[in-house]
């Protein structure tokens, strides 16, 4: 049952309940008009804390397709929290005027401290660097719209792994599903957390290989996930210049890759993938942020028990 | 040789590992009591050869969750007049709230009031850590 429900961690979400939202997603993909009236009277809060364009709008277009309303903000210096209210006061008050919330904020565990004070649905857009489980869900999609099963996949996650949220959200999730395994490629640096590398393997027993080198391993992955080193998370301006260009995509290293590969980034991207790679019929980042809307829409409407 | 009386009301915790009786009755605040408390420092003991005591009367309120991160071998005595009705082991507390912070320093509990820090006990054996529920990051519990 997922009307009612807060979702801070893609964990949240069981592999069934992640199964239900998957295929109204393909529903109202497949069908867009039939589903064009579902949120009609419902409001949906936008709490964007740090900007974020592409989250915000997906969540926004998701609402206004179903026939909802959209309120908000996008910057949290000409809300009321420059004013020095606190998260609780602000979704104590905010909860009243909508039916359910997103929220997106630079502190970790901030969406999980605001469900507790929510009178409607919370939904985490991304905290810091801990957790974006629609992003998650759109990438599950998205491997199910083109895998046809989440199963039996070899998946490479490049980049940065140490604070990617959408690296650990989309390992924690995957690796419940049937005979996954993880090739995860950064720098040294950027490696991710030891203690969600134990997590995910006590208790989901996964292989995890973890490598520095690209080009070694592209040959033999059904998905390759690129990622970009993020500016925002590092603490010296020195560091992040000498890791940005670690990992760059190109059809020169693409040609080892199988025909059959299907290549993901949640995008923006900076240069970890270079352009001429849009044009190979395997790239499909720009239709994963299309697929990343239908699976807002679900997740909402389920959310607001209303998914026909 | 030095003599301590027993106490009527109360708790005695009791087989403190020597040098551990001190760091309780700050963490504890017990200086802030009004009450009669007793630290005894290097008491002869059969089974650990050395042992720290702390007496407090007519106070049995103490958070068990302190002693249970600073000294896991230190057992809880609640005294009714002058004898031990009860006797507790303490053991390394599994949840915690508010005892101390996350290392994490991008942590929403670190500058908002109302997210006070929890964690929940990572098993092992060597070190004190906790995963925040808030970040999930790990912190090794240090005095």
């Amino acid at each position: 049952m997922l009307q009612g429900r807060h979702i801070i961690d893609a964990s949240d979400l069981s592999v069934e309940e992640l199964s239900t939202i998957v295929n109204l997603a393909l529903k109202m993909n497949a069908d867009p008009e039939k589903f064009s009236n579902l949120c009609k009277g419902k409001i949906l809060a936008t709490l964007f804390y740090e900007p974020s364009t592409r989250t915000r709008l997906s969540f926004e277009s998701a609402m206004l397709r179903m026939g909802g309303s959209v309120i908000g903000f996008s910057d949290a210096e000409t809300s009321s929290v420059k004013k020095g209210e606190n998260i609780a006061d602000t979704i104590r008050v905010l909860s009243n005027y909508a039916h359910i919330v997103v929220m997106r904020h630079p502190r970790e565990g901030a969406p999980l401290l605001a469900s507790q004070y929510s009178r409607v649905p919370v939904i985490n857009g991304g905290d810091g660097g801990h957790q974006h489980p629609t992003q998650t869900l759109t990438d599950i999609l998205t491997i199910k719209y083109y895998k046809k099963d989440i199963r039996d996949i070899k998946i490479a996650i490049c980049g940065d792994l140490l604070f990617g949220r959408t690296v650990h959200s989309l390992l924690k999730t995957l690796s419940r599903f049937p005979n996954i395994e993880f090739v995860l490629i950064s720098p040294s640096e950027l490696r991710i957390p030891y203690h969600l590398k134990n997590s995910i393997i006590e208790k989901h027993n996964v292989k995890i290989f973890e490598t520095t080198s690209l080009e070694e391993h592209i040959n033999d992955v059904n998905v390759l996930y690129m990622t970009r080193i993020q500016k925002e998370r590092f603490f010296s301006e020195d560091e992040y210049i000498k890791l940005k260009g670690s990992y760059i995509l190109t059809p020169e290293k693409l040609k080892h890759a199988r025909k059959d590969l299907l290549l993901m980034h949640p995008l923006p991207r900076v240069n970890e993938i270079s352009y001429e790679v849009d044009m190979d019929p395997r790239a499909k980042y720009f239709e994963q942020a299309r697929l990343g809307v239908f699976a807002r829409m679900a997740l909402i409407a389920l959310l607001l028990g209303r998914s026909h | 040789m030095l003599k301590v009386t027993g106490i009527t009301q109360g708790i005695v915790i009791d087989h403190i590992k020597t040098g551990n009786g001190l760091k309780i009755f700050n963490k504890l605040r017990l200086d802030k009591l009004d009450t009669t408390v007793v630290l005894l420092m290097n008491v002869d003991s059969k089974a650990l050869g050395r042992k720290d005591i702390i007496k407090i009367q007519d106070y049995t309120d103490i958070n068990i969750d302190i002693l249970g991160l600073i000294d896991q071998n230190a057992t809880i005595n609640i005294i009714k007049n002058s004898k031990i009705i009860s006797k507790t082991k303490v053991e390394i507390p599994k949840k915690v709230k508010g005892l101390f912070q996350c290392r994490n320093p991008r942590c929403i509990t670190t500058i908002d009031d109302y997210a006070i820090s929890e964690f929940t006990l990572v098993p092992n054996e060597d070190k004190l850590q906790y995963r925040c529920n808030y970040c999930e990051e790990i912190t090794e519990y240090k005095l």
